[in-house]
């Protein structure tokens, strides 16, 4: 018998999952759960949309309505499910390529409409399905496959993005600090509009071999050390937190929800 | 997978699901825990605390805290 | 008592016949020559408690409706050329995960942003084979404005029916032509809603198809908690490498559509009985085949034309029969003979195959196809 959050909430006879020896997407997934189980939700008005990827591959596990879908298109597919049926919870699990690069329009656009769903960005810093090529967030100057001379694409910051895209909730964690994660999402799950959280993954095969990092535990102990909360990095000189990377809640503000602003659409043209 | 399963009163392992990353060795913060033949495996049960941290950051959800309901 | 006529314009009439069908959600982008399927949609869906969302690109709505189908709504989208090309993967989504959803394609001039405001019938084999690998599809060509209203129900029915994937393939003479037109009783419409699972949650497997090869079909939200993924899967919806399981898969969405041919495909034929020759055209080129026909008849030349509604599945036994009676088949199309090549393939060289083609954006006349009529005598 698994632990009781996994025998509720996963598909157990899926397991075991099939991700690299101590690839943090089996944390973030499980931290999802767990965030899920405090939500207190109807369990049967849950969907959990994907893309394609390594972390895309988490709808196959969890026990939901699940729906694996194309290459980037999570958020476009999601925003069909949540317009047509508002009552549901709407949770996308994409990845860094999946979700900036060929998914980066239905991003911005999803942030833009603030539309209630919570999209959790696993990033591992490649494109691990495919082998190891860069991504964008693969940081400069670091190798992939398609990178051999080191990559000269600026690095996208992710939280930052779709702040400034829209999104009304907005946040970042490690697989590390995956209690913090559990509760940055949670919160996201409850904000009433478009949420994302960036949950900082590690790929000990492509990305850390590639880029000599070491193995699964030094790169979730890396995690551990540059990784500054934002209430004590804004507290900070800049000079201190150079080489550090800044988790924790960037932003939580109230905006006219999208299905509610085409409900009252629907309630009022009767009015007129 | 029962059959691999190992109950202890704090912990419980399973082998089958473990792909011995190392993660929850390495951030037990009571040295409970060890790798042997690649997979986790129990050195001194007598230290834990049940804190959770293992199970908290178990990639392959093959080690938990026995008995209390899970995040609950 | 008589039914109210109406002026309209194809576009309109299909999302007149989208509505009476059911549809309750479109997602689109704007795009020449389909933007008023688009405008009229977001107009009238709130109307009836429906749902319109213009997405950020084509990508995106194509994924937006399939999303919307799976929580229960009908759902549309709409959109032409360049953007026919953008929705192509996720068209193949919608067939490999059995998604019903309907796609017009009011078809303009292309490759690419070729000849955004004519006419053109470029798309009939993307229509087909647009997207990778194989793949069921059905796929119908309405010639009129009334028959656009018919055959979008139509459209709703077959994706329902089977759920697949169903393309209305418009052109633009056909989408902007305005026409009087009746609309028929709708109380006495027949419209089709998708097959529920009967069986418990648990024991509910979303890719078991019936004796039909049809699955029945939940809606997310209902609690069967049931996993969709366009990777090839079992019947448990699970992906799967398995080469059996791959081939089974493929087989049955193939036969689904190919073994209810005989209840899907539809053709319009005109005095085809003591015909020499066959005019043969889809869309707004056969209304120049029958004025041609009309002029060669009264002139005691034996001509009929040939209409295939259903594109895909093509009116493949009917043209074999007529193939082995006549002199001729001229295949008038507004493309370089892409038609042709599936007439050629089923006449057997049983009969000349000739072809009228035009590309410059201007519809083909009855006086160009008088030109080969003259040509083949």
């Amino acid at each position: 018998m698994p632990s009781a959050i996994v025998n509720e909430y996963f598909r157990t006879k899926k397991l075991p999952q099939i991700w690299c020896p101590g690839c943090g997407h089996g944390i973030i997934t499980r931290a999802i759960t767990v965030a899920l189980d405090k939500s207190n939700l109807n369990r049967d008005k849950i969907c959990i949309v994907s893309g394609i990827g390594c972390s895309s591959r988490a709808t196959g596990y969890l026990d939901f309505d699940t729906l694996h879908t194309t290459h980037g298109r999570a958020i476009a597919f999601a925003t069909g499910i949540k317009l047509a049926k508002p009552e549901l919870t709407v949770i996308v699990i994409t990845g860094d390529g999946d979700c900036t690069a060929i998914g980066g329009n239905h991003l911005i656009h999803a942030c833009r409409r603030n539309i209630d769903i919570t999209a959790i960005v696993f990033n591992n810093n490649i494109y691990g399905m495919t082998g190891g090529q860069y991504s964008p967030t693969t940081p400069k100057y670091d190798k992939g496959t398609t990178a051999p001379y080191g990559n000269i694409d600026k690095s996208f910051d992710i939280p930052g993005l779709a702040a400034a895209a829209g999104a009304t909730y907005v946040a970042r964690a490690t697989a590390y600090h995956a209690n913090l994660l559990i509760s940055l999402i949670q919160k996201g799950i409850n904000n009433k509009g478009f949420s994302l959280i960036e949950a900082i993954s590690d790929c000990p095969t492509y990305y850390g071999r590639k880029n000599k990092k070491g193995d699964a535990v030094d790169m979730l102990e890396w995690q551990k050390k540059y990784a500054i909360n934002v209430t004590a990095a804004s507290k900070m000189p800049p000079e201190s937190l150079k080489g550090k990377f800044i988790i924790g809640e960037f932003k939580n503000t109230t905006e006219p929800e999208y299905t509610d602003e085409y409900q009252k659409i629907i309630d009022n043209i009767g009015k007129e | 997978m029962s059959n691999k399963e190992e109950v202890t009163e704090k912990l419980v392992i399973n082998k089958e699901w473990c792909k011995g990353c190392g993660i929850c060795v390495s951030f037990c913060p009571k040295n409970v825990l060890t790798l042997k033949d690649g997979k986790v495996d129990i050195a001194d049960i007598e230290k834990c605390i049940e804190c959770g941290q293992c199970e908290l950051r178990c990639p392959d959800y093959a080690i938990y805290l026995r008995g209390k309901k899970n995040e609950k | 008592m008589k039914n109210k006529e109406l002026l309209m314009q194809g576009n309109e009439a299909c999302v007149e016949g989208a509505l009476v069908a059911g549809m309750r959600f479109f997602a689109g982008y704007p795009i020449t020559p389909s933007t008023e399927i688009a405008e009229l949609s977001s107009e009238k869906l709130p109307l009836v408690g429906g749902k319109f969302i213009q997405m950020e690109d084509e990508i995106a709505s194509m994924a937006a409706t399939i999303g919307a189908s799976l929580t229960g709504l009908k759902s549309m989208t709409a959109t032409s050329g360049p953007g026919f090309s953008l929705k192509q993967e996720n068209i193949g989504y919608a067939a490999i995960a059995e998604v019903p959803c309907v796609i017009v394609d009011v078809q303009r001039g292309g490759p690419s942003t070729g000849l955004p405001t004519s006419p053109s019938q470029g798309d009939i084999m993307q229509s087909k084979w647009g997207t990778h690998g194989d793949h069921p599809i059905i796929v119908v060509a309405p010639a009129s404005v009334r028959e656009t209203f018919d055959l979008t129900i139509k459209a709703f029915n077959f994706s329902e029916t089977y759920r697949t994937p169903v393309i209305i393939l418009l052109d633009e003479v056909i989408g902007h032509m305005r026409e009087k037109i009746e609309l028929p009783d709708i109380s006495k419409i027949d419209i089709v809603n998708r097959k529920k699972p009967l069986v418990n949650k648990e024991d509910y497997l979303p890719f078991k198809a019936d004796e039909d090869l049809v699955p029945p079909m939940a809606d997310y939200g209902e609690g069967y908690r049931f996993h969709v993924t366009g990777l090839v899967h079992d019947e448990t919806g699970f992906p799967s490498n398995n080469p059996d399981v791959s081939d089974k898969l493929i087989r049955r969405l193939d036969a689904k559509i190919e073994k209810n041919k005989d209840k899907i495909v539809e053709w319009e034929e005109k005095n085809t009985n003591d015909a020499e020759i066959i005019i043969l055209s889809i869309g707004c080129v056969s209304r120049a085949s029958n004025a041609a026909m009309k002029i060669m008849r009264n002139k005691g030349i034996k001509v009929g034309t040939f209409r295939p509604i259903t594109v895909w599945p093509f009116p493949e036994k009917r043209l074999e029969e007529l193939s082995q009676k006549v002199k001729a088949i001229i295949v008038a199309e507004m493309n370089l003979g892409q038609m042709a090549l599936e007439v050629e393939r089923i006449s057997k060289c049983m009969t000349r195959i000739e072809k009228v083609n035009k590309v410059n954006g201007e519809i083909i006349t009855p006086d160009e196809i008088i030109a080969k009529i003259k040509e083949v005598l």
